[in-house]
């Protein structure tokens, strides 16, 4: 519709960005779009490769993959937060290790038929992620309901202090190992699969991946997704709105923790091994690395980054003892030049376009 | 009898020293629009921030409807009817016309901790967004990023927003600003058939729309209310004259 | 009563101080940083570390301890400044998560081009001859004076910050800088110029920090990663961008820690068996300073001295 031309204001037509970020945006119209094509590639490349492992012998290539993509599930969780939440969580690892030291202390009191705090220990997988799940988002509801008060850079560091917190605890605290980490002995089990074959614990991180991507997807694009959008995009419109950004953004932080917290377990219970390196910062700047690598707010994003960067690792890593210095030069690349990380180079578009 | 609406008692706030709110007090009755003006740096936006909610004065008290919101946050306020539109359009840019209007809407119905039903599809969400988007001329621009939209389009979308709600009462801040006269003529319309539904407390600097709009104005002058009245006793009020032309 | 003699808390306090100071040659260039160029640097502990090392290669090198510091504080200084023009200067209008992620990226490049270049094991750097005696302290113990030259230093730093930004025009570009910052461009500031001399002068206090501690502890790939933490921690307590703060911040932090860790198993010995209030002693005073960074944000989510956002 054109305006009249004797206005005064000037009218300036719509930008060649909106017209591109509509087209972006209808990826429900074309179901063979470029994201959904490389969606597909990602997904088939996490489940074939391990597959293919499996059937020539090598085990270890299916137990980097449950590594993968339990570092993508982690990574899934921060990306609630970060991405679509606009909370730069600095303190992440301190729900991956809290789920670690979950499964950890679990199995510790299951082996050696003791109690904790007048409970029984349990080697049962489904209680020990009920346990994390719960005990995650209890900590996240707590450094939350501190940390949310604050904003901007205050809320980078104090996440970062609060996550050094539990780290210092849990290298100093003697009953669970203090510093050397506490081994897991045998892998915890699962009422009818074999747990301890690798293909079957392949599988069931891999549904615990497609859960939690799918319950993030349900999420941002319920109202709770829409106040969660709006309070990153625009808090002070939220509130005018008649919604109060705190409680919002405090549930999602609580949520995007569990996520983190489960993989942790998984990942302790993959490793048979937790130690306080599963609390330390340098983790938490690992997964907010693999978000940015993938995409920021992005569904894929995590999956993606999460094997960008195991295959630099592993490569680079075989070629040199010194390829975090690469890593580095690569990651400073990708923030100086391409802000929208590997989906946005692959599928195209942006987070909200 | 004209029922009271909005009621501001004796409002006062300092920053340091300086006094931006000294002891300010009016209303705003069903079916008025009254009118706030006054030079500038009279402390209009001080007083906006805290009938809005986002600055809390040191004394005096705020009433809507019969609540006290005086303590209430931006939130709260909005929910129990505040509709305000901003200054500088505060809307998510990136988003939607459409989204930016369904928020509300969503707000109006209750809290957000739905985690299940999509939005995109949700009628409950859509018909009002839509409605409001529509009494504000701007159904075929409702899927247009905001970032895209013209000046005016997005001052007509901030209404839109405030509309949703279907408030109790609208403070609206410069809606004029920017408009040309296209613009401003067909918002001075709406706004009069608007002030029989809900009432506005209207801040604005183009006087042409103040007397022709107005039932009431108040005039603020370094942070008080120096007169108090319709469009007539105000234009022959010697002390506004003085306030606006001896600046 | 608790076992723990006069003595054993004189000293003690004073290795409060002395931690006190030395976080807060950390922070202070790390808030000042903040406050005028609105830029998170997490590769601040970097410059701690190229400060150590450079101090122990040339210590070495000369035999001299004052011309290692020395050398040691201008390479900081200079790797600040190439940082700065290379890398930070295309941050600063960038989000904090970008910063956040490039200066994370820095410690990477940072710590494995150090343990390239010199391996992963410590290298040696001891205190001067003339400072590795001790004095005595009242009640009876004897102080080294090294550490107390390291709380001298750190005070003369502090004095000579205060000068600087209150009384020299680079300060009160300073303060100009971090109350307005796209003001002072408009006045003719040599903005490029002021925000690099800005940076290095932050990367120098943290490379003399890191100098000074290295003689105490190893100088190794990595030292500046705790250091920065606590850094962090002073900051936030103290308010981002105010020097005054930093003080503050470093001292409570300093005597926080030092006192409760040295204090906390032994009152726990009161209730509980001796083993036992050792390990959850020593835990609880890791989390000490923590605790008490969230119970002040809880109070004053800006911090003691909150400059500005």
């Amino acid at each position: 519709m054109t305006k009249p031309t004797h206005t005064h204001t000037p009218t300036h037509s719509p930008s060649p960005a909106s017209s591109s970020a509509a087209s972006a945006r209808t990826d429900a119209a074309p179901w063979l779009s470029r994201r959904r094509l490389v969606h597909v590639a990602l997904l088939a490349l996490t489940l074939l490769a391990p597959l293919a492992a499996h059937l020539l012998g090598e085990s270890y290539y299916v137990n980097l993959a449950s590594r993968v993509v339990l570092v993508a599930m982690a990574a899934v969780g921060l990306n609630l937060a970060i991405g679509f939440g606009g909370m730069i969580s600095f303190g992440h690892a301190a729900y991956f290790g809290l789920g670690g030291y979950v499964a950890g202390i679990s199995a510790y009191h299951a082996f050696e038929g003791s109690m904790i705090l007048g409970l029984p220990g349990s080697d049962n997988m489904l209680v020990i992620w009920l346990a994390a799940v719960l005990l995650c988002g209890l900590l996240a509801l707590v450094i939350g309901a501190v940390s949310l008060r604050t904003s901007g850079v205050y809320f980078i560091m104090i996440t970062l202090a609060f996550a050094q917190m539990v780290y210092y605890f849990a290298n100093s605290w003697p009953a669970y190992g203090g510093e050397d980490g506490l081994p897991i002995y045998l892998r915890n089990g699962l009422p009818g699969v074999n747990t301890r074959d690798p293909l079957s614990f392949f599988l069931i991180c891999f549904t615990g991946l497609m859960l939690a991507m799918a319950l993030v997807s349900r999420l941002m694009g319920s109202r709770f997704g829409a106040a969660l959008t709006m309070s990153r995009l625009n808090a002070t419109r939220l509130a005018t709105a008649g919604i109060s950004p705190l409680p919002i953004r405090l549930v999602a932080f609580v949520i995007s923790a569990m996520i983190t917290g489960l993989a942790g377990a998984l990942y302790a219970d993959l490793n048979g091994f937790v130690s306080p390196a599963m609390l330390s910062w340098h983790l938490s700047g690992e997964l907010m690395v693999i978000v940015i690598l993938g995409g920021v707010g992005r569904l894929y994003g995590p999956l993606a980054g999460a094997l960008l960067f195991v295959m630099m690792e592993t490569l680079l890593g075989g070629l040199t003892e010194y390829w975090q210095l690469f890593l580095g030069l690569v990651l400073l690349g990708v923030v100086l030049f391409a802000k929208q990380g590997v989906m946005g180079w692959l599928a195209g578009g942006q987070q909200d376009g | 009898m004209a029922e009271r609406v909005l009621s501001i008692r004796h409002l006062n706030k300092h920053f340091g020293a300086l006094p931006a709110t000294q002891d300010v007090s009016l209303d705003v009755m069903a079916g008025e629009i009254h009118a706030l003006i006054g030079p500038n740096g009279a402390g209009k936006s001080t007083l906006v921030a805290q009938i809005a909610g986002s600055l809390t004065p040191d004394s005096g008290e705020i009433h809507l409807g019969g609540h006290n919101i005086t303590a209430l946050s931006v939130a709260r306020r909005a929910r129990l009817g505040l509709g305000r539109s901003f200054q500088v359009s505060c809307l998510a840019d990136p988003l939607s016309a459409l989204r930016n209007v369904m928020i509300g809407a969503q707000a109006l119905q209750g809290h957000s901790f739905r985690f299940w039903r999509p939005v995109a599809s949700d009628a409950r969400l859509l018909a009002p967004a839509h409605a409001a988007l529509a009494r504000m001329h701007l159904s075929h621009r409702a899927d247009t990023p905001v970032a895209a939209l013209s000046h005016g389009e997005r001052r007509q979308v901030e209404m839109a927003c405030a509309l949703v709600l279907e408030p109790r009462v609208l403070l609206l801040d410069e809606p004029m600003a920017g408009l040309g006269p296209e613009g401003s003529s067909r918002l001075t319309e709406l706004l009069e058939q608007l002030k029989q539904e809900v009432p506005i407390l209207l801040i604005e600097h183009d006087m042409d729309a103040v007397f022709r709009l107005a039932d009431r104005i108040s005039v603020l002058v370094a942070g008080r209310v120096i007169a108090h009245g319709d469009g007539d006793t105000i234009r022959r009020d010697p002390r506004v004259r003085d306030a606006y032309l001896g600046e | 009563m608790p076992d723990v003699s006069v003595s054993l808390l004189i000293e003690q306090l004073i290795n409060g101080l002395q931690l006190g100071t030395m976080l807060f040659l950390m922070a202070s260039g790390l808030t000042l940083v903040f406050g005028v160029m609105g830029l998170i640097n997490l590769a601040h502990g970097s410059f701690y570390m190229v400060g150590a090392y450079v101090t122990a290669l040339v210590t070495a090198a000369t035999g001299s301890f004052l011309l290692g510091l020395g050398a040691g504080v201008l390479a900081a200084a200079a790797a600040g400044a190439i940082v700065e023009l290379v890398v930070i200067r295309r941050l600063y209008r960038r989000q904090h998560l970008d910063q956040v992620l490039a200066t994370f990226a820095l410690i990477l490049v940072f710590s494995e081009g150090t343990r390239w270049l010199f391996g992963s094991s410590p290298l040696w750097l001891s205190p001067p001859e003339a400072l590795s005696g001790s004095v005595a302290l009242p009640g009876g113990s004897r102080y080294p004076v090294y550490r107390l030259m390291i709380i001298a230093v750190g005070v003369g730093v502090a004095a000579a910050l205060y000068l600087l930004i209150a009384h020299t025009r680079l300060g009160m570009r300073i303060r100009a800088g971090e109350s307005d910052r796209e003001m002072i461009g408009a006045l003719g500031v040599n903005i490029q110029r002021l925000y690099t001399l800005v940076f290095a002068l932050g990367a120098a206090l943290a490379g003399l920090a890191g100098s000074l501690v290295g003689a105490l502890q190893s100088v190794q790939v990595g030292m500046g990663e705790p250091v920065l933490i606590l850094a962090f921690v002073v900051i936030v307590i103290g308010g981002i961008g105010s020097i005054k703060g930093a003080l503050l911040g470093a001292l409570l932090v300093g005597l926080v820690d030092t006192l409760g860790r040295a204090l906390l198993p032994a009152l726990l010995a009161q209730f509980m068996p001796p083993a036992d209030a050792a390990g959850t002693g020593t835990a609880l005073a890791a989390m000490l300073i923590y605790l008490l960074m969230a119970v002040i944000l809880a109070v004053k989510p800006t911090g003691l001295f909150a400059a500005h956002d």
